[in-house]
């Protein structure tokens, strides 16, 4: 490389650095819009799912969601069309989902549409910052631990937003995702931080960019389906508190009665985890492809192998646990963050402590 | 089309019959009614899956014997149940390997944790947890879980067949129990609102039977032969590895720049084989290693980090074939005939030469030194085995220890250990010994390791072992007039490994078929509608329509939603029920 490249590149390596904080920083806003908006949104009264599982039949039949079809031309002047009615699943209560963050109330929406829209700025500022140090580098941005984790976040994210883009009911995500964006971005920064540069030659390959990807992909949606899980599992503990006739504290029944139903969560969790499912199974055929080119041998127990193993079966197990008679619901959903677990593991204790083929973190 | 309801979870059969109960008001339904219907409603999501139904363990009936037992065992082993139990072992199993050393991957890294664990020596061994991946214990996980796989696939596989040539049931006697429902009155007659949703039904690639005033249709049959393909893919990769685990090969060399390889056993430093493996199965081939590579970033805080390995060989294939020229680089093997040829590691041989107390040269050769470090601190040892004979004209032998750094920090500034992986300022420092190699006894010595219990230290002045640092050039005289060692070069060397895997290819169509077949699996719902169309007591015809499906997702709802209104277009609702309260119809109503 000619000094004259190199400096170039110094400067690229800056200004992505520039980016990332600047992104912390939006993020830091978002992070006080979504408080905001939770708090704005405590103030409503809605409380749907105590109605739905302990009020009168008029209430649970206001709850029943129905669905108004529309022929192709779409105006609702044309009244004279089918309607589809759905019933909920099997073994689910009946429930509604809750109003999101806002509580339904203007104020709290208001905030969390300031937040998404943040959340948004802060998502391009990150990717700019991402492209800066590939550019930098002048190869792909994942040669060691800190690049990984500024990709992973950003892709957490994009996905976030492609999923509301998409008008899928993901609001409730906006405040977990975002405080645990800048966990990864403050790790990154403070811990995980390595300058920029050149690759050892066993990353110089094609699958770098196959291989790599994928697996930071499918880590940043096995989050979110994980992060599904988790409030799965609370307001699951909740619904059942209610439908059994107890009370919960006023703060908690807030924040729960907001959070979309059990049975959706848990749904969501599953869709997403089952989505991302074969393109892990891909991941690892990828990286068992470039191990064979690259040592020798395609398979070969390394900690790294190994992990990306105990996670892949361990979906699995999630995955045969949805469709097992007496293991849906929560044990699945153990089972789901047990998965999940495994996979952060991998990415960054198998990094730092177990060394093996695989050790290039740069810490 | 908007829809913007909370999507309803797919019902498997039996769980959507548990619904009808649980959500109906008696009020308007008998409970025999409600019976009936539950029993219709169950017939028409059966066989929705192949997926075998999980009644929990029950023990063998009472007096049935050694046959019952092994029937019952055999249903265990092939239930859900334990398959899901069977894989979480897996992952656990596969856990302790990665966190103690594996000595298939690295003896000395097992030694040195026997070392500094001691007390957890001999539970660790006898837990075959150097050796988990081979151990017997997680061997027993894994093959029980593939019994159970096959003994799970095959039936599953018969079943399925039955079903493609099945055709879809009849439709249940209320449609409006099932999770996704519409209905709607026309002024077309029943057959005609019929033979329009059989026509709907089958431009939306639907498989459809016609029945007693419905029509019947499935979809998604792919989903199933989906998940087959991704359950026996697996047990084709299983084989594959077996197969390669059976018959690969491989060895490891160290070639010196300017020397050969021939790819014959003999020639191997190290060589391992699976047990069927047999000789006349190496490929023929030879290269000479011509040049060797390797550049380092040369400043900053990876300094030292490599960054380019390439080997430069003159390959020739066969007995007698052609010599071409060709590149080895980390990332890229060399293909020949199902074998591989991989680049691994590299280092230095010093070059060095031996005068005896005559003056005369005995010795003469590259010696190549073991890497220590990542900066190529490398250790070895010199041995002259023949010709030399000491001042008082008595044959012996002389070893030398040595210490190679390419890079040496300068003098007073550390010990011998090297500031960087290049050849910067390389030094050599030489422990001369003399005696008895030992390497007559027969049995396989280290080349990098000199044995001293039969020579004798030479010694300086002072009657220290002696020993001295060597720049490319220097000479160094032993004492006593014992003769000379000059360090005359420095040439590199490079390990290369050879391997042979069959099956992997084998292994590689198994890891497609299961992508794909996951992909159908996941991705695929399999789901029923049923469209019904009666003449009501006024003479409108009343269309009702229903979808089952038995995976969760949003789409059934809004793909019923998309065949109604495709429908609805070739049999509008008939004016007059406009005025109607078609509230009655939905379960809301009945609820309400
Ligand atoms: C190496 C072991 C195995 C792995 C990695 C594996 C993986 C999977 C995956 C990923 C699915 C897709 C789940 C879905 O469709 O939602 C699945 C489904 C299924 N597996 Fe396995 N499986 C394994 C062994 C077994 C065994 C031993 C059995 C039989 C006892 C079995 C029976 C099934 C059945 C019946 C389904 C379909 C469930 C449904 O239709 O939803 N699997 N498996």
């Amino acid at each position: 490389m000619t000094p004259l490249a190199a400096a170039a590149n110094e400067n690229l390596a800056q200004i992505s650095n520039y980016l990332i904080y600047s992104s912390m920083a939006v993020y830091t806003l978002a992070f006080f819009a979504h408080i905001a908006e939770w708090t704005f949104g405590s103030r409503s009264k809605v409380a749907r799912t105590a109605a739905a599982l302990t009020g009168s039949a008029q209430e649970r039949a206001a709850a029943a969601p129905a669905v108004q079809v529309r022929g192709k031309g779409g105006s609702t002047a044309v009244l004279d069309q089918p309607k589809v009615v759905t019933r909920s699943a099997a073994g689910t209560r009946d429930v509604p989902d809750g109003p999101g963050a806002g509580g339904g109330t203007v104020q709290g929406d208001l905030y969390g549409r300031i937040a998404i829209s943040l959340t948004a700025l802060a998502f391009l500022i990150e990717a700019g910052g991402v492209l800066a140090r590939a550019m930098s580098v002048q190869r792909a941005p994942w040669g060691n631990m800190y690049e990984f984790s500024i990709t992973f976040s950003t892709v957490a994210v994009g996905t976030y937003l492609a999923l509301l883009a998409l008008k899928k009911n993901v609001r409730w995500l906006g405040l977990i995702l975002v405080t645990s964006v800048l966990l990864d971005l403050g790790i990154a920064v403070k811990i995980l931080y390595t300058d920029s540069d050149q690759l050892v030659p066993a990353l110089h390959s094609y699958w770098l960019w196959i291989h790599v990807s994928t697996a930071i992909f499918c880590g940043a949606v096995f989050y979110i389906g994980a992060a599904g899980a988790v409030l799965y599992l609370f307001r699951d503990a909740y619904e059942g508190r209610i439908a059994n006739g107890r009370t919960a504290g006023k703060f908690y029944a807030s924040v729960m009665e907001r959070l979309p139903s059990a049975a959706s969560l848990d749904k969501f969790s599953y869709r997403i985890n089952a989505a991302v499912f074969p393109l892990w199974t891909f991941t690892i055929i990828a990286g068992a492809i470039w191990a064979g080119d690259a040592w020798g041998r395609y398979w070969n127990w390394d900690p790294k192998e190994v992990w990306s193993f105990v996670t892949w079966v361990a979906y699995a197990c999630y995955l045969h646990a949805r469709a097992t008679a007496g293991w849906k619901g929560r044990k699945a959903a153990y089972l789901a963050l047990f998965a999940f677990a495994c996979w952060i593991w991998n990415y960054y204790g198998v990094n730092m402590f177990l060394n093996g083929l695989h050790s290039y973190s740069g810490v | 089309m908007s829809t913007t309801d909370k999507a309803p979870t797919g019902a498997s059969p039996e769980s959507a019959a548990a619904d009808a109960t649980s959500a109906t008001d008696p009020a308007i339904d008998s409970a025999a009614a409600d019976a009936a219907a539950d029993a219709a409603e169950a017939v028409a999501g059966a066989q929705l899956s192949t997926a075998p139904l999980d009644d929990g363990p029950s023990g063998p009936a009472v007096g049935i014997g050694v046959i019952g037992w092994a029937r019952w065992f055999w249903r265990q082993l092939t239930s859900m149940r334990v398959a899901l139990i069977l894989l979480f072992l897996l992952s656990l199993g596969a856990i302790p390997g990665s966190l103690i050393p594996q000595s298939n991957v690295d003896e000395m890294k097992v030694a040195d944790w026997k070392r500094t664990h001691a007390s957890w020596v001999t539970v660790a061994d006898n837990l075959q947890l150097f050796d988990v991946y081979s151990s017997v214990w997680f061997s027993a996980i894994y093959l029980l879980l593939f019994i159970s796989l096959v003994g799970c696939i095959l039936p599953r596989s018969w079943q399925f067949v039955g079903q493609l040539r099945g055709r879809p049931p009849a439709a249940p006697k209320r449609l409006d129990r099932l999770p996704a429902h519409t209905t709607w009155r026309t002024g077309k007659t029943p057959d005609e609102v019929l033979s329009y949703a059989t026509a709907v039904l089958r431009g939306r690639r639907f498989r459809t039977e016609a029945g007693k005033g419905h029509v019947a249709a499935e979809k998604g049959y792919l989903r199933e032969a989906g998940n087959l393909i991704f359950h026996v893919a697996l047990i084709v990769m299983l084989v594959a590895f077996a197969w390669g685990q059976y018959f690969k090969s491989e060895g490891g060399k160290l070639v010196l720049r300017g020397t050969g390889f021939s790819n014959t056993l003999t020639q191997y430093d190290d060589f391992k084989a699976g047990t069927l493996f047999h000789p006349d199965d190496l490929p023929p081939f030879s290269f000479t290693l011509d040049r060797f590579d390797a550049t380092y970033e040369m400043s900053g805080p990876q300094k030292g980090t490599p960054r380019d390995f390439k080997a430069y060989v003159t390959f020739s294939e066969g007995a007698d074939g052609k010599p071409e020229k060709r590149e080895i680089q980390v990332n890229k093997p060399l293909q020949v005939d199902g074998s591989k040829v991989y680049l691994l590691g590299h280092g230095y041989a010093p070059i060095l030469s031996v005068t005896d107390p005559t003056g005369k040269v005995i010795y003469k050769d590259a010696v190549p030194m073991l890497p220590q470090d990542s900066n190529l601190t490398s250790t070895g040892a010199v041995k002259v085995t023949d010709g030399y004979k000491d001042k008082d004209g008595k044959a012996e032998q002389l070893g030398f220890n040595a210490v190679f750094v390419p890079s040496y920090a300068g003098e007073g500034m550390g010990t011998m250990f090297s500031q960087f992986p290049a050849l910067l300022q390389p030094r050599l420092m030489l422990n001369a010994w003399h005696g008895s190699l030992g390497v007559d006894s027969g049995l396989p010595q280290n080349v990098y390791v000199l044995k001293t219990d039969k020579m004798q230290s030479f010694k300086d002045e002072s009657g220290e072992p002696f020993k001295q640092k060597l720049k490319v050039g220097d000479t160094m005289t032993l004492p006593n007039g014992a003769g000379t060692v000059k360090f005359e070069g420095i040439e590199r060397w490079a390990t290369f490994s050879v391997t042979h895997q069959p099956g992997s290819g084998l292994a590689l169509a198994g890891a497609i078929a299961a992508i794909a077949g996951l992909a159908g699996s996941l991705f695929i719902q399999r789901r029923r509608i049923w469209v019904r169309a009666v003449a009501g007591p006024d003479g409108v015809t009343v269309v009702e329509m229903a979808g089952l499906g038995r995976s969760e997702s949003t789409r059934l709802p809004q793909e019923l939603a998309a065949l109604a209104a495709a429908l609805h277009q070739q049999a509008p609702t008939a004016p007059a029920a406009l005025a109607e309260p078609r509230v009655e119809e939905t379960p809301e109503g009945e609820r309400g």
